[in-house]
């Protein structure tokens, strides 16, 4: 029997941070042995260069929308209409600011549509409002949370490349640049983004009853209605957070670029954060959640979105690795295959 | 009981009321617009939306959703040309590998669906990209078709009275739409299927297979896909990843719009078909109207999907109101 298992070991393995934080580090051991200098980190012009902080900028549109969809998926519903807001936000944003060199009297200057301050705010207002309608169809009409967003998706696909009438839109404003590409004492500010919005998310959860009252629509929307939670204008909220969120995102993405692009921006993004909660920790049938959790899933999908950039397989292979990790991630997620797989290693009394 | 009957087949009579109302909406506004090639193109550039919408008819009427429908249309398109271009297969070897694939890949998702209890969306929408992934990992590029057959099945055309025509496809269109009537409404596995889609755990007490009909319902689809995707490729004559992107969103719209419940346990073939004119129709008024750009296509679709949504939801909670107050009577 297994009684001889060190407390030590159990105790480490039934924390539920101890399974991704594993997997980043085999990722890195990984790209210790086969990637050349992936740990060197040099300072450029004041600033920290190398993969590691690569990564973790391009990770920071990802972490964004899985700390919203941590909130979603822990009260039992599913966002997949994020890629689409990612789309809508950056289309908005770059239509909103524009920017145009002109030349006044000898010297060049950026002139916006509107400042950029209202572009972003109004660009994170109809961010909201998108998730605002998905917790409205949700919450009120009653509708499955998949085919809720689902609509999403198609109308918002559709109004995003409205915006952008298809193409690309360039941005020509410097100062919005700082956002995606930007650098504070050293570090990249999007990180300074993610971390301000994840203490935000991690107080109101965790030191008010908002994270409990969500856990308890995922666990049991009926009893937690019983018990007096406002479930209704809760989902409707937690919604709006997650299309807020991935509005930030596409805040990110769109200033990364310096372009807006509204048939591909946030392509395939709802996969990789769904991912990302997942690999955290968090279950797809609701109930506890781990932001920490899902932002160490969203560093793996990077480094492991890195790994086979630098090691030279095609990056095409990227989306085949990450279905296959989905798959299995999954599987092990389910009683029946933990039991049909693991049942054959350990004795067990048969239970009822 | 009539009252019953006319509730059952309402949705189907709204659907194709819409139909009608706005192809006759288009007749009296444009030019042409009521000829009989418009009509009939109408199924000569929907025939592959409406053979892998009825696949999904299936799913969504056993109460589950597949994701994956687009991706595997991609595929097929990606493996058909790169058989066909590169390794120079005979057509008719590539037609039935793509359908084995198609069908495989509806098989293993149905299956981890099934045994592992796992929720249809998420198993599909990796399936989804897995598909896709797989596309890029047999060319990046639109791989164009040159092969004899297939440029001669692409472009023959069926002469109707009229001067307007059909295509090959159409016929293929008209012979699923058959074939998944009969298997929906006059087989056992018909009947089982919408038994676990008006309740899982009833069929199960039954003594019903639920689940091999599920694990066959996934099948069917992926095989309807696959189908799908060989017509798409007699359409375009090319393979390449971004073919079908988002289709799988127009199959479930499709379906919708034909009167299924997304529930699960009701809903019509018949009425997917119609739910696929619909999409066409819209498409083809706005293109007709000229000045509206492509894009408003899918926010049309988006805004109908919305609006038979809550048509469901309305019925649904009206239905449930009733037989919470005469369920003894009703199970009598």
């Amino acid at each position: 029997m297994t009684n001889a298992t060190p407390t030590l070991f159990r105790r480490l393995t039934s924390t539920k941070l101890f399974w991704p934080l594993l997997a980043l580090a085999l990722l890195l051991a990984f790209n210790l042995v086969f990637t050349k200098g992936f740990f060197h980190i040099e300072i450029k012009d004041g600033h920290l260069y190398g993969s590691l902080i690569d990564i973790l900028n391009r990770a920071a549109p990802l972490m964004l929308i899985a700390i919203g969809l941590t909130l979603v998926i822990a009260a039992s519903g599913i966002d997949i209409s994020v890629g689409a807001v990612v789309a809508i936000s950056g289309a908005l944003v770059a239509m909103l600011i524009g920017g145009t060199l002109v030349l006044k009297g000898g010297v060049q200057e950026y002139v916006t549509l509107l400042p950029m301050s209202v572009a972003i705010l109004v660009t994170l207002a109809v961010s909201t409002a998108a998730g605002l309608w998905n917790g409205f169809l949700v919450s009120r009409i009653g509708m499955q949370p998949i085919v809720a967003t689902l609509i999403l998706i198609v109308a918002g696909r559709g109004a995003a490349q409205l915006i952008t009438n298809g193409q690309i839109i360039t941005i020509y404003y410097k100062p919005y640049f700082f956002i995606g590409n930007g650098f504070l004492l050293g570090i990249p500010f999007s990180l300074y983004i993610v971390l301000l919005l994840l203490l935000i998310t991690l107080f109101l959860t965790r030191r008010t009853a908002l994270g409990l009252f969500i856990e308890s629509i995922g666990i049991n929307p009926k009893a937690s209605r019983m018990a007096g939670i406002n479930a209704k204008n809760l989902l409707l909220g937690v919604y709006a957070f997650c299309s807020f969120c991935a509005g930030i995102a596409g805040l990110v993405v769109c200033s990364n670029l310096k372009s807006a692009d509204g048939n591909n921006a946030g392509m395939y993004f709802e996969l990789d954060a769904i991912l990302a909660v997942v690999l955290g920790g968090t279950s797809m049938t609701g109930g506890k959640f781990y932001l920490i959790g899902s932002m160490v899933g969203a560093l793996i999908i990077q480094t492991l979105t890195t790994t086979i950039y630098s090691i030279g397989v095609p990056p095409e292979i990227t989306l085949v690795v990450k279905s296959v990790v989905v798959f299995l991630v999954m599987m092990f997620q389910s009683e029946t295959f933990r039991r049909t797989v693991f049942g054959k290693f350990t004795k067990q009394v048969v239970q009822s | 009981m009539i009252g019953k009957i006319s509730v059952k087949y309402l949705s189907l009579l709204v659907t194709i009321g819409l139909f009608i109302l706005m192809y006759g909406f288009g007749s009296v506004m444009y030019d042409g617009f009521f000829s009989p090639q418009v009509f009939l193109n109408l199924f000569v550039d929907n025939a592959f939306l409406c053979v892998t919408a009825v696949g999904m008819t299936f799913v969504i009427v056993s109460g589950g959703i597949d994701l994956s429908v687009g991706s595997v249309i991609a595929l097929t398109t990606m493996i058909s040309a790169h058989l066909l271009e590169t390794s120079h297969w005979h057509p008719a070897a590539v037609i039935v590998l793509v359908l084995l694939v198609g069908s495989s890949f509806g098989f293993a998702m149905g299956s981890l669906i099934h045994h592992f209890q796992l929720p249809p969306f998420i198993v599909t929408l990796a399936g989804m990209f897995l598909a896709r992934g797989l596309c890029y990992i047999i060319n990046i590029n639109s791989i164009p078709i040159t092969n004899a057959f297939y440029t001669e099945v692409s472009q023959f055309r069926i002469p109707l009275p009229g001067h307007s025509f059909v295509s090959i496809n159409v016929i293929i269109f008209f012979v699923v739409v058959i074939a998944a009537i009969f298997l929906a409404h006059y087989t056992r596995f018909g009947r089982t299927v919408y038994a676990i889609g008006g309740n899982e755990q009833s069929a199960v007490l039954m003594g019903l297979p639920v689940g091999r009909t599920k694990v066959l319902v996934y099948t069917i689809n992926g095989f309807c896909s696959a189908l799908a995707g060989v017509v798409f490729t007699f359409y375009m004559l090319s393979g390449y990843g971004l073919h079908a992107v988002g289709m799988e969103m127009d199959a479930i719209a499709s379906v919708v719009i034909g009167g299924t419940l997304l529930s699960g346990g009701v809903g019509y073939v018949l009425g997917t078909m119609f739910g696929v004119l619909i999409l066409g129709t819209i498409q083809t008024l706005i293109i007709f109207q000229g000045t509206l750009s492509s894009w408003w296509t899918k926010i049309a679709i988006g805004i109908l999907l919305f609006l038979f949504c809550l048509l469901q939801r309305l019925f649904e909670t009206g239905k449930g109101l009733k037989t919470q107050g005469t369920t003894g009577e009703q199970k009598a």
